[in-house]
This record gives structure tokens, sequence and C-alpha cells, in this order.
């Protein structure tokens, strides 16, 4: 029991540090703005010249990774369950980075906006989970790595009550449960 | 005697409109009300006499026939008399002048083993007559319940129908932000007295139902590692699980005999209906085709069940034999048909239904007639009905908001914010108490 525990709430904290990762990375990249302006500048004693850039990604395999460079998150459209255009290249770069790292894996868990009661969205949030194991599934990662859940309208990424949260709340999420570096 | 007949009229009109009877025929009995307006009928229910509780215990009448929308207690301080004697008749001259229909007086006394003894009495101030009188004996901490009964017994008396006051509502507690919100399983007096939490909110708990004649939930409870539904019992705190199982579980709902429960099971993503058998725990298959199947509810005598599916393109209802034979479609409006509830009294199923970017709870004829929108809302969802079936509790969301527990009468004019001041969601309103 307390290992489950301890294991929940690391699950917890990984989950907690990803999504804010995920929420870093879909975030503008700042753009190069007017800085000070390079040219002759007042003499002086000479710095240590400019620092080197280092150079930080996630290491490769981790749930990091995943999350970051291939995209833990697929769209679905209002009371769809067929995986969309746009999702196909998502989940073929998941099952090419699953069959990279066979150790890993993973749950797939359905999700829906709130314009629905809690039980038929638990139901369409199941085929929604199993719409995107059946992808992976064919495209080449075994489907015993993979287990699926409905959180129905109870887990939206995006509190509002709007189209466009809405949107983002009917979703597979591809979450990694063991085996990544 | 005298009023009686007037409050059974107004309670007519609203099964009349229900009915559908031609248009003439509903105006004329119409006009027998104000526009089509319940007016409440005026009654004093002045403090009880005796040991203790007494105001306490008239509030507690006084508060359970004003939320039911068909009384309008009248303010004490404008009462003729006070510290009635329950064995003298009231001054009935003084009650008539300020326009009471009805006078509820009582008195409490202390038994020589400590037990609590009420009697009360109902009378027609018009005629005179003593309508009921009735006595009560109970443990002291029981004078809610006590008070609750005595409601239940003037309703009762006044509109014809069975009261619902000495009854209880299983709901869910939300708390926390909307991605990650804690949800408590909760119990409460149906007045919002004496909540207390019956799960602790480390997992998510959704959809509690009470077994028609016992004080026994089920529900269904959401973890990472998957789903369950679970039968608890509210005396004994005797909790079980229905088993486990390889996909989803959940919508369960219990038989009206308690025997057996109705739910959900998902596999491969294909939700359908399944009935287990609480004794033996065989599990029956009662539907098997490619659309979501849920949200099961049982006809009262057994025989039937109403449920939702998407068999047809979008969540509507059918009712199928309780065996899961001949399923035929009842919903016909506009709009997405989703959580089916049969009343207790077999004479309507209440509903969610979703139409034009809004959401309403609605009641219809089993055979899918006389369909009645009773509210509108940005979201209303997931009926009870009060043990009456007269009275249903539902949830309503706003935009970005809390949920709030509401409660709404089947001719949908009395519509109130439930008596419980927190976030609640799924109520599930019990059986009478014995």
């Amino acid at each position: 029991m307390s290992f489950d525990a301890k294991r929940a709430i690391r699950l917890a904290l990984i989950v907690a540090a990803t999504a804010s990762m995920a929420a870093c990375a879909t975030k503008p990249k700042p753009q190069p703005g007017p800085g000070p302006s390079a040219g002759p500048g007042p003499a002086g004693p000479r710095g240590p010249g400019p620092a080197a850039p280092i150079d930080t990604r996630p290491i490769p395999g981790s749930v990091q990774d995943f999350v970051i460079n291939i995209g833990d998150f697929v769209y679905f459209d209002l009371d769809r369950y067929d995986v969309r255009s746009d999702a196909a290249p998502v989940l073929d770069a998941q099952a090419a980075w699953l069959r990279q790292y066979p150790s890993v894996k993973i749950r797939i868990e359905g999700n829906c906006d709130e314009r629905g009661t809690r039980e038929y969205n638990l139901a369409l949030g199941a085929r929604r989970a199993n719409a995107v194991r059946d992808y992976l599934v064919s495209r080449g990662v075994p489907a015993s790595r993979i287990t699926t859940l409905s959180w129905g309208k109870e887990r939206p990424v995006d509190p509002g009550s709007n189209e466009d949260a809405w949107s983002r709340n009917r979703n597979g999420h591809t979450v990694i449960v063991e085996g990544a570096r | 005697m005298s009023f009686r007949p007037v409050l059974a009229a107004l309670l007519a009109i609203a099964a009349v409109g229900l009915v559908g009877l031609p248009r003439e025929a509903r105006a004329q009995v119409g006009a027998t009300i104000s526009q089509g307006v319940v007016e409440p009928l005026p009654i004093a229910v002045p403090a009880f006499s005796g040991a203790g509780r007494g105001a306490d215990m008239a509030a507690v009448i006084i508060a359970n026939l004003e939320r039911s929308g068909l009384f309008a207690p009248i303010n004490a301080a404008a009462f003729p008399e006070r510290n009635l004697d329950i064995g003298i008749q009231p001054d009935f001259a003084g009650w008539k002048t300020i326009n009471a229909q009805a006078l509820v007086n009582g008195a409490i006394t202390v038994e020589g083993d400590g037990k609590l003894r009420v009697d009360f009495r109902l009378w027609d101030v018009f005629s005179g007559e003593q309508m009921l009188g009735l006595q009560f004996t109970s443990t002291p901490e029981n004078w809610r319940r006590v008070a609750h009964k005595i409601s239940d017994a003037v309703y009762e008396r006044l509109t014809g129908e069975k009261g619902y006051f000495d009854s209880r509502v299983v709901f869910v507690a939300e708390s926390g932000p909307r991605g990650n919100r804690v949800k408590r399983l909760m119990i409460m007096d149906q007045d919002g007295a004496n909540p207390s939490s019956l799960t602790d909110g480390s997992y998510v708990v959704m959809t509690p139902r009470f077994s028609a004649n016992s004080q026994e939930i089920t529900y269904m409870a959401l973890r990472p590692t998957g789903s369950s539904i679970y039968l608890f019992n509210i005396e004994t705190a005797r909790s079980e699980t229905l088993g486990r199982f390889p996909g989803m579980v959940f919508a369960p709902r219990f038989s009206p005999d308690g025997g057996r429960v109705a739910f959900s099971i998902e596999r491969g993503g294909n939700s359908d209906i399944w009935v287990m058998n609480l004794a033996s725990r065989s599990q029956t298959r009662l539907t098997s085709d490619p659309g979501i199947d849920t949200s099961p509810s049982y006809a009262p005598d057994g025989g039937r069940i109403v449920f939702n599916s998407d068999r047809g393109g979008s969540p509507q209802l059918y009712v199928m034999g309780a065996d899961g034979g001949g399923a035929r479609r009842i919903s016909y409006g506009s709009g997405r048909y989703m959580t089916p509830v049969w009343s207790p009294n077999g004479d309507f199923i209440a509903f969610t239904k979703q139409q034009g970017g809004q959401f309403h709870i609605g009641v219809m004829r089993p055979d899918g007639s006389d369909e009645r929108i009773l509210t509108t809302s940005y979201l209303d969802e997931g009926p009870t009905w009060a043990p009456n079936g007269r009275v249903l509790m539902f949830f309503r969301e706003t935009p970005g908001g809390a949920p709030r527990l509401w409660t709404v009468d089947i001719t949908g004019r009395i519509l109130k914010p439930a008596p419980y001041q927190g976030s609640g969601s799924d109520p599930a309103w019990s059986p009478l108490l014995n």
C-alpha cells in the first residue's frame, strides 16, 4: 500500500513536471529584439569574452524527451473519436519513439470537453483512448505495452468554458507509466 | 377538509399539463388558478410547546413546507396566540384574521426513560376540524427526523401526495481547481442538515445511486489505474466492489428489489450494458451493439430498463426489457438526450437534454410522449427523484464555475437551489427512512 502510494506520488510529480514543461514548450519563443547596440564602447578592462552556449535538452528516452520532442497529446473533433489528420504525424512519431525504447509502457487517457454528461463522456473518452491505442498498435507498438483509461470530463487541461478550451479538452493523452530513462 | 380540494386542484393542474389535454380544456382548468401560477397554501406553524427544541422543530417544518413551493408559512410575528396548549382547541377566529388556512401545533415531552415524545395536530382553520393528530417517540437526538416526519404527514394530508422530507441525499462534494478536482462522497439530510463525508477525496467518485428499499448506495470510483463500482451500506459502513473488469466500468444503478446492479462495461472502446446478480455474482450482457450504451435505469416494477445509446447517431433514450430484449427508441425531440431516470412512481422518466448550446432537465412519459422541459442553463445534469416522484434534484454549473445542487418540481414552476451551501454534483435522493 505504502509502495503504491509512494509510486503514485512520484508519478504525480513526474506528470506535473512534464506538464509544466509542455506548457513552456508551447509558448512562443521570444524573438530577438533590439538589444544593446554593438559597436565601439567605452574603453576599459577586457572581460572573459562571450560565454560559450550550453545546449540543454531532455535525456533521450526520458519522459521529458517524449513530452517535448514527440508530443503527448492528440486532439479530437466534437463528438468524434476518429484520429484526425493532424494527429496522425504525432502518433507516428509516438510509435517510432516507443519502438526505439521498447521497455516503455504507456497509458492512453481519453478526455472530453464539459459539453456532455458524465456517463456518456466516460464512454466517449474510452472510444478516444482506444482509437489512439489502435493507431499505435497498427504502427507496430505491441498492445501489451498499452493500457487505456477514460477520464470523461473529469480532467480538463484547460479550465476555460469556451470553444478554444473545449477543443483542447477533447484529447487523447499518452502517459508514460514505466520504463523511461 | 375544506381547503384540501383547492390544493388537490392545483396539483391536478400540474398533472393535466403533462397528460396533454386539448388546449381549451387546459385553459379551463388553468382559469381556477391565477395565470397558471400555483398559489401556495398559507399555513401557521407556531413553536412547539414543552421541553427544549420546540422552536427548532417548528423551524425545520416551516423550511420543508416552504421549500416545497406548495405552502406559504406565515411569519410568527403575526400570530394571534402563542404557547398553544396541545390539549386545547386553538382560537380559530384569531387564526382566520391572519388568513391561515392550516395550523400545526405540537408539544414536546421528555419521557421517564429519556425518550422524546412529540404530539402534534393539524387543524383546518376555517372548519375548525382536526385533520391529523399524531404522536412520535424517539431518542432526543432524533428531533430533526421527527420534524421531517411531521412535515411529511402534513404534506401528505394537505396535498394527497406522499411526502419526501424524511430522506437523505448522497452527492459528490467538489473542491480544488477544475483540472484536478477533489471529489468526496457526502451524505446530508434532504434539507442540508448533518452533512458528512463518506470518502476521503483520495480518488475520484461519481454517480452515487440509492437502492430503492435500503440505505445502500452504489457508485463509481476512478483512479489512474482504472475504474471500479462500489456497493456501500450507509448504516453498516460495509463496502465492497463488484469485482475487477478488463475495461472501464461505470453508470451503476440498482434494480428495484436491490438484488442486481445494471452498469456499463467498456471493452476495446465499446460500452455495453450488463447486469450483475449481487447474490450469485453472475453477469449477464444486455446490449451488444457497436454504439455507446450507458446510464441504465430500471422501471419500478423491474420489468424494463431505460438507457442512453448513440446507436442511431446521437445520444437518445431507449427502453428495453430487463432481459435486454426489444429495445425501442423513445426520445424523438431535437437535441441529445442522456441520463434517463425512471420515476419511483413509474409515471415519468427524467432526463438531461442538450440542445442549442444549453442543457435542460426534463421529463417524459415512459413511451416518450408528453415531453416537458423543466430547466434551462449552461449546464444542468443528472436528475434524481425525490421518493414521492414529484420533485427532482440535479446539479447546475455556470461557465468556469463550480457545480451546485438544485431542485425543481415536475411542473417546472418551483425551481430552487438545494439547501446546501457548498459545491456539489451527482445527487442521489434516498428512499424515505423508516
